[in-house]
């Protein structure tokens, strides 16, 4: 499997990275060299094997107490926070 | 080429997904508060924000309450269901993902019934109901000309109902909606308050030619958060694709939003594009695994169900499918019926059922729409309406004079003796008044008697009518037909 | 007396309680080795050395009023993985160049509460991602046995400031092999232990289902101290496992005889020669001498781990990093346009070129219509790989081999080439995978540049790997060689 650049580019825009055209070209051809190694899965007879999502078979998930544990420090949080206004993570006005 | 529509020649397609906040003090992995009302992100901690390092675990009562919810509409309860993660961006999604269920919901194959507007039923299937997390809330006000993001909504959990496209009518899916309305308030699992943003839904609306076998192009409406405006976005949904269709275009598959103020819905601007959720299940969380026992300690704290009650109500208690219906539409009606019926003095059980359900569903119903009320906020209590049902058991009062005890105990509050004390109410009961009235009007009425006597039979109820009027309705009624009868019959 | 930096962990902690140096000498003598010494290997991002010496001062007062544990007033750096409260955590990345944790992760948690001294955050590849620590924004990370060298990665730091006696033990994290590589291309006992053993809460993720933490350090002994420590169950964490720790220092001492080697021939066969077994042949008769009986094994399809993992781990990525937007933490770009202007030039200056690689080729193979050809076949592959490992252990105690194909590669060498630099995990992949517990623990030198072998257990099987390497580190003494330049 090879990609192309607009192949990349569509990529990238759904992961949301602004990459250039050039770096596309760049990408779409070590891209291109991932998949080809990853062919090599095709070898593999998986006809009857279940797919493993964890590393450990038989585990389950805990369940947790409705208990409040956490408290208000959302002006701790907001430090990290590139914009905040009243509270509110600030983004470029978002028009539905 | 004739244009014009015949609205009869198309057939309307709907399915809903019903989005139902669970009434679970926490968020579904995080220890956050779910309480509504506090100011922006105070509810909001590292998992809910989606700090870097942090890990999700499950809260147990959201599994039940969604088991729960499985078990009362028939559904199977799926003993290992997944967690996926839905990838997409936006920013009231701190993560860059939702964590949902995709292949393997919680809970499958249920149904529920709606009754139509011809009195019959219909079963609309339901496909399935997951588990996820809302997000949180974006504020388009504006801030210096941004979007401010409140994220005390995020990781609450949520049931997503989905049904199969069954409705046939913007009336259906209001039936069905309300349906499950109703259900998740009596299971507890959701407070319902779709004002809040509690219970709300997206429909799929499309519509094909009558008969056709494929469905035509669907478009999603989402956020619909009141029944009215389902009602009125799926008309004009409809219509707006009957002419789209009708004018040689095509429907375009496509989320819209419905504007309440102007009536229409139209085409969101913002994730317009085709979406690729890159659906995975979710590494930070194993499969959710429920034994049988799990399950059976839940269905054992079902209670009694909506359709189950109105059932019993009818069959136990004579009660018409309509009223029966009505008394079990919300569970707070229906609990307000019980509880006045279990409180009356005197009578026996099926006549009170009975008598209090007419009250019920024609005096206090017309008071509480002519106010624009719910039971909740009923001006009058079941232990004053028991009461009142009680003097009339006892005979105190007559029934006829009960409307009237009401619209008092309604305005002015107050127990029904209070007011049967106080406006003099008290039913006549002493035969030597009852009598002495009897003969006055019998004198009074000297061509009337004649005729009654020659045989006008009819004329009985005149006398009857005319000793309700001296006595202000307060005559015992047995005792005056009785009296009546033998002092005519001379 | 051994110069402090010279001793191990475990001889450390017998000084501290001896009472021949106090915690606050010793962690001067390593904050002062950091600042003469890290300029030129670049191994710490970030030196806390105020909060240090605080630490180290309440250790001495735990140590006199006898409440320490065991480690209690060591000092140790954490891998820049690891969210540290009030402190800057990068993860090797610009996106987290101003990204100061307000809490600590379980593991940072756990070794503060037993009294441990922070001196630092150590450098790594950005997000994990890399072999030779050449992808972190804060630069290249050089080999302390030959400084135009990379010490591996993506616990690349860890390694360079343990190998170098400025840190005597570090955190790291290995995906696919992150430790254990660097620890074999520096020459230490690095650990990686099963899946679940060490929680992985605020420890920022790189895919979720191959991550765990773990130690590098100067000797299996010092393995177990710290593992002991850093191990157990977290609530915070729904994949972390619930299931008692045993004592890791109790078992070290047990007789190797009669222990089942496993010889997994596809180790030999793939991409080794026969030069660079060398070391890894000898080390396995060591074993032999120490009782060990050799046997190989076959699991013909762990030479599709790496491609394997090139699936599941970029995939799982591609949604944890999405949490990077420029909204709520981390690099913002300056005056975004629009939404989407935030988000794509916020991430895209924020990632450097390998973090957007694997996102990229993540997303790609999670994408409508290839998701099956991709992403499911390679999560049932890992299954095949999984149920060939336990098919394995049902036949021996322990598998060997090397840990990586090559000794530590020249700076620059790889970096045009990711596929190149990915198959430098081809011994290391599979464990993660299956998640199991792994070691690498130095064996050797070529041409002057370390060794090192690899030690895979079954599930929860640490406290035999830490015996096993341990019985081998008592009668050689490759652990115990320093660089020359910072004896």
């Amino acid at each position: 499997m090879s990609l192309t650049r607009k192949d990349v580019e569509a990529i990238a825009h759904l992961a949301r990275l602004a990459i250039t055209e050039e770096e596309a070209s760049l990408y779409a051809d070590s891209l291109s060299r991932i998949l080809h190694l990853v062919e090599q899965l095709n070898a593999a007879d998986v006809s009857t094997t279940e797919p493993m999502a964890h590393p450990l078979a038989g585990l389950v998930q805990r369940l947790r107490a409705d208990e409040v544990t956490a408290t208000d420090q959302h002006e701790k949080f907001q430090l990290n926070a590139g914009k905040v206004s009243s509270g509110l993570y600030l983004v470029p006005k978002v028009i539905e | 080429m004739n244009m014009q529509s015949d609205a009869m020649s198309w057939e309307t397609v709907i399915g809903l997904e019903i989005h139902a906040q669970l009434a679970t003090r926490t968020k579904i992995f995080s220890g956050s508060s779910t309480a509504f009302g506090a100011a922006p992100n105070t509810q909001a901690n590292l998992v809910d924000l989606g700090y870097p390092g942090v890990l999700p675990v499950l809260n147990q009562n959201a599994v039940k309450m969604a088991v729960k919810f499985g078990l009362a509409v028939g559904a199977k309860v799926a003993q290992r269901s997944v967690f996926a993660r839905k990838n997409y961006f936006y920013p009231d999604l701190p993560k860059g993902y939702q964590i949902s269920q995709y292949e393997l919901p919680i809970v499958e194959h249920g149904k529920m019934d709606i009754v139509l507007e011809d009195g019959s039923t219909k079963t609309i299937r339901i496909t399935r109901a997951h588990l996820e997390e809302d997000a949180g809330k974006s504020l388009h006000e504006d801030f210096q000309g941004y979007t401010g993001i409140d994220l005390n909504r995020a990781g609450t959990p949520l049931i997503e109902i989905v049904s199969e496209p069954d409705m046939r009518s913007a009336k259906e899916a209001v039936a069905y909606m309300k349906k499950i309305h109703t259900l998740v308030r009596y299971l507890e699992i959701c407070d319902g308050n779709m004002q809040e943003g509690s219970f709300r839904c997206d429909a799929n609306v499309s519509v094909r030619k009558a008969g056709a076998e494929k469905f035509g192009t669907r478009c999603e409406i989402k956020n619909l958060n009141s029944f009215r405006f389902i009602e009125k976005a799926i008309n004009y949904e409809v219509a707006r694709q009957i002419e789209l269709i009708e004018g040689g275009g095509t429907v375009q598959q496509q989320t819209r939003l419905f504007d309440p103020d102007k009536g229409e819905t139209r085409a969101l601007r913002s994730k317009e594009e085709a979406n690729d959720y890159r659906y995975f299940p979710d590494p930070d969380l194993l499969p959710v695994v429920l034994d049988d026992a799990f399950i059976s300690d839940i269905r054992a704290t079902l209670p009694e169900l909506p359709d189950e009650k109105a059932h019993r109500l009818v069959r136990e208690f004579d009660l018409s499918p309509y009223d029966a219906g009505v008394l079990t539409a919300s569970r707070e009606l229906a609990e307000y019926y019980d509880k006045t019926v279990s409180i009356v003095v005197g009578g026996d059980r099926k006549s009170n059922a009975k008598a209090v359900a007419n009250t019920v569903t024609n005096i206090l119903t017309f008071s509480l729409n002519k106010e624009n009320l719910d039971i909740t906020e009923s001006k009058v209590t079941p232990e004053q309406l028991a009461g009142l049902q009680s003097r009339i058991n006892d005979s105190t009062i007559s029934g006829k004079l009960a409307k009237e005890v009401f619209e008092v105990m309604w305005a002015e509050g107050g127990s029904a003796d209070a007011i049967i004390e106080s406006k003099g109410l008290k039913q006549i009961t002493d035969t030597g008044a009852i009598e002495k009235v009897i003969d006055d009007i019998i004198a009074a009425n000297p061509k009337q008697l004649a005729d009654y006597r020659s045989g006008k039979d009819k004329l009985f109820a005149f006398f009857v009518g005319q000793v309700m009027k001296q006595t202000a309705g307060k005559a015992n009624p047995a005792q005056v037909n009785e009296l009546l009868k033998s002092k005519l019959a001379g | 007396m051994a110069e402090l930096h010279a001793q191990t962990l475990t001889e450390l902690a017998a000084g501290l309680r001896a009472g021949k140096f106090s915690s606050v000498e010793l962690t001067r003598h390593f904050l002062e080795r950091i600042s003469k010494y890290d300029a030129e290997l670049n191994a710490f991002i970030t030196v806390t050395s105020e909060l240090a010496l605080a630490q180290a001062a309440d250790a001495d007062a735990r140590i006199a009023a006898g409440t320490a544990s065991a480690l209690t007033g060591l000092p140790l750096a954490h891998k820049d993985i690891f969210c540290t409260d009030g402190v800057l955590t990068t993860c090797g990345s610009k996106m987290l160049s101003n990204f100061v944790s307000p809490y600590d992760a379980t593991v940072v948690t756990r070794l503060k509460q037993a009294g441990m001294v922070m001196l630092g955050k150590t450098n790594m590849d950005e997000f994990a991602m890399g072999s030779s620590n050449e992808t972190s924004f804060y630069g290249a990370v050089k080999n302390p046995w030959n400084l135009a060298k990379v010490p591996g990665g993506s616990s690349g730091g860890s390694a360079a400031a343990v190998a170098a006696r400025i840190a005597p033990a570090a955190t790291g994290t290995d995906t696919g092999g992150s430790i254990r590589q660097p620890a074999a291309l520096t020459s230490l006992t690095g650990i990686k232990p099963t899946y679940g053993r060490v929680s992985r809460y605020g420890m920022i993720a790189f895919a979720s289902s191959l991550d765990q933490g773990g130690v590098m350090c100067l000797s299996a002994e010092d393995a177990a101290l710290l593992l002991q420590s850093m191990s157990g169950f977290d609530v915070q964490d729904s994949t972390s496992v619930d299931t008692p720790v045993p004592d890791y220092s109790a078992t070290l001492n047990q007789s190797l005889k009669g222990l089942k080697i496993g010889l997994v021939k596809e180790f030999f066969e793939q991409g080794l020669s026969n030069e660079n077994a060398k070391p890894v042949r000898e080390a396995l008769a060591v074993y032999e001498q120490l009782g060990a009986r050799l046997v190989e094994v076959s699991l013909p399809n762990l030479p599709l781990s790496v491609p394997t993992y090139y699936v599941v781990a970029p995939a799982e990525c591609s949604s944890n990093l999405s949490r990077f937007d420029g909204v709520r933490f981390g690099y913002r770009c300056d005056n975004p346009r629009d939404l989407q202007d935030l988000y794509t030039r916020s991430r895209g200056e924020g990632f450097g070129s390998e973090v957007k690689r694997r996102i990229m080729t993540g997303t790609y193979v999670l994408s409508a219509g290839y998701y099956d050809a991709y992403y499911l076949r390679a999560q049932k592959i890992r299954r095949l790989i999984t149920e060939e490992f336990a098919n394995a252990f049902k036949q021996v105690d322990v598998l060997m081999g090397p840990t990586s194909p090559t000794t530590a590669f020249d700076i620059g060498a790889k970096v045009d080439d990711p596929v190149t630099m990915y198959l430098n995990d081809i011994y290391t992949i599979g464990a993660n995978l299956a998640g199991l517990p792994a070691m690498s623990i130095p064996c050797g030198f070529l041409d002057g540049l370390p060794v090192g072998l690899q030690i895979i257990g079954g599930h929860f099987a640490e406290a035999k790997l830490l015996n096993v390497a341990h019985g081998y580190q008592q009668v050689t003494d490759w652990h115990k060689r320093m660089p020359e330049r910072y004896a």
